[in-house]
């Protein structure tokens, strides 16, 4: 073949390409209609959030075909980051903004306000076949502490069960939201927990698998995990001196399964709530956010919860 | 004329001669040799039998949890995170596909173009273009995520600021197979027997005239080759473009001037997710992505055995 034969097909293939693309556009333009509001609204954060963020925005979406909406899963921490930098509308968060991120977001003068959208219950879990099935905060300060060199369930201090089995311990990467609020809730400081763990990274279906395969198999994760897989494995009780309590959502909600249940937020930001269809958004979300909570596995606000989340985003917008 | 009882002794030794080596190829080998020769048969045959049997429990398992999750809607449907029965990957593939088509259009002239000079015009014995060639070796083993945070660094963000948009994405992957781009046009190139290109010079044709009429049509089967499996790679890149701005809920189609996603970026996301349901749309996103990957390198196949020539 010759040199220009093959700028042909080069050039043929670059059309196809674009095409495609074009493609794509006319698609769009045609299946558009219902809603005026237009632009496009970029979120990232916490990887816990996202699958919420997404069922609102989808539902948003189909009402609003003229608003773009994108959802990414750079973490809580990762998610700020880009916040602070002005390059996103909305955080998604499964902790609150600590000092450092609200400082970087003062001096790029981005304003925001928090505004809770749904309740997670941080749910310990372990293999079904293990007898034990409360154990307290320092319990779990003993298995999961940064001095920790328990290896077996027969060493962990002040349990009633006998039950012999090597600890196998399943937990989240060190980036995840997860993994702050559980070793600052347990562990008493932020980032502080035993290393040699079998780290999951933001793959929860790992301790799932893992858990379930070995006896004494021990792991965290967020409700909806435990949900999901609530005939492989056994989620725990947690008892902060008040006796034992089981993660749910009614235990999540009223207050008294602590400490492990945690607030999930979106910070949506001053300058971005100016636009329209971010100030709509916004208020969909919260209109919608109970029943589609339920529907993806998060445990949904109270009213009084959903009360105070509304006047949140409601000071923020003005 | 030679007579014939000197000839008859030579021949009868020759004959001998013959005939011992014969046989000594022919009998039957010592019996360590067979059995050294069976181990070593065998162990070559575990290696070949280990590799395989990892890319073939990824295939089944991804057709055991896949395969009730085929179907065109897979192809035709934006991602959606409440109803996985009508979950798809068509953003993700759009954008797939508008990011190799990116890629393809910087490094083909780029790549080539830096291979022709490396090839043709750099003089070997200066210290410059051999630091060149050593450091595209060397690039072309840095992990991806580097290339996401130098693309995060100067692409999206930086001196080209151009923010979190596929065609920063397509950027980064192409710096990211860029060097493998060279070093296969490189191979082919050098593969044009060096009396082509003095028959071409001696006709009285420019070095120009030379390697744009002789050299470049000779070794474009085997740059096409090295192109397509360069994209191969870069359709199958996660890391980088999580960095650089590939996120995991697109619902509108990508334009290059938009936010994106891409299929394995999908996959992940989807493999992650509680749900049995995702879970599955993970393993069939892996059947449609191996899918699209085979048939790019069976093209490459058969364009280099279709345009091989052989001098």
């Amino acid at each position: 073949m010759t040199i220009s034969k093959w700028l042909m097909v080069i050039a043929s293939a670059s059309v196809l390409a674009v095409g495609i693309a074009a493609c794509g556009d006319d698609d769009e333009s045609t299946t558009g209609g219902g809603g005026d509001l237009s632009g496009s609204i970029r979120i990232d954060g916490s990887s816990t959030v996202a699958p919420l963020t997404a069922a609102v925005a989808e539902q948003f979406e189909a009402e609003n075909s003229g608003v773009k909406v994108t959802v990414g899963t750079s973490g809580t921490g990762g998610g700020f980051e880009k916040f602070c930098a002005g390059e996103t509308a909305i955080s998604d968060a499964s902790r609150a903004i600590e000092p450092e991120e609200v400082e970087a977001c003062e001096k790029a003068g981005i304003g925001y306000e928090e505004v809770r959208v749904a309740t997670d219950a941080l749910t310990v879990v372990v293999n079904p076949d293990n007898p034990v099935n409360c154990l307290t905060v320092d319990q779990l300060s003993a298995i999961w502490g940064p001095d920790s060199d328990l290896s077996n369930w027969s060493q962990v201090p002040g349990l009633n069960e006998e039950f012999d089995e090597d600890l196998a311990l399943y937990g989240p990467g060190t980036d995840s939201g997860t993994f702050d609020y559980f070793t600052e809730e347990i562990n008493g400081e932020e980032g502080a927990s035993r290393k040699d763990y079998n780290n999951v990274g933001e793959n929860d279906n790992t301790t799932v698998t893992g858990v379930e395969g070995s006896p004494g198999g021990i792991g965290y994760f967020g409700y909806s995990f435990y949900e999901e897989n609530e005939e492989a494995l056994k989620a725990l009780e947690v008892d902060s001196g008040k006796g034992c309590v089981a993660p749910s959502p009614e235990t999540a909600q009223d207050g008294t399964y602590v400490p492990l249940s945690r607030p999930l937020f979106i910070y949506p930001s001053a300058d971005a709530l100016k636009q329209a269809e971010v100030q709509a958004f916004v208020d969909y979300y919260l209109d919608n956010v109970n029943s589609i909570a339920e529907a993806v596995g998060f445990i949904p606000l109270t009213e009084e919860q959903l009360a105070t989340s509304k006047d949140a985003a409601k000071k923020a917008g003005a | 004329m030679a007579e014939p009882g000197s000839a008859a002794p030579r021949t009868r030794l020759a004959t001998a001669g013959a005939k011992a080596t014969t046989q000594a190829m022919l009998r039957d080998q010592p019996r360590r040799d067979v059995i050294r020769n069976t181990a070593f048969a065998g162990l070559l045959l575990l290696a070949v039998s280990i590799a395989l049997a990892g890319l073939i429990a990824l295939l089944v398992q991804a057709f055991i949890k896949g395969a009730p999750a085929l179907s065109t809607d897979l192809i035709t449907n934006p991602p959606s995170s409440i109803y996985p029965e009508k979950a798809g990957f068509r953003t993700a593939i759009l954008g797939s596909l508008e990011l190799i088509a990116g890629v393809i259009l910087f490094v083909v002239p780029v790549g080539v173009g830096a291979a022709i000079y490396l090839e043709e015009y750099a003089d070997k014995t200066r210290w410059w273009n051999r630091m060149i060639e050593v450091n595209i070796q060397n690039l072309a083993a840095v992990p991806s995520i580097i290339y996401g945070i130098l693309g995060l660094a100067f692409i999206v963000r930086g001196p080209l600021d151009l923010g979190f948009i596929l065609i920063a994405g397509s950027l980064t992957l192409a710096l990211l197979v860029l060097p493998m781009v060279i070093i296969a046009a490189r191979e082919a190139i050098r593969a044009v027997p060096d009396s082509i290109r003095q028959g071409s010079l001696a006709l009285g044709a420019t070095k120009w005239q030379t390697v744009r009429s002789q050299v470049l049509p000779a070794s474009i089967p085997g740059i096409a080759t090295g192109v397509i499996l360069a994209v191969s790679r870069a359709l199958g890149e996660t890391a980088p473009l999580l960095l650089v701005g590939a996120t995991v809920f697109v619902t509108f189609d990508p334009t290059p001037f938009s936010d994106y996603s891409a299929l394995p970026v999908q996959i992940f996301n989807y493999a992650v997710q509680p749900q049995d349901e995702f879970q599955a749309l993970a393993a069939a996103g892996i059947i449609l992505m191996l899918v699209v990957l085979l048939a790019m390198n069976s093209f490459a196949i058969w364009l280099r055995n279709r345009y091989e020539q052989r001098w």
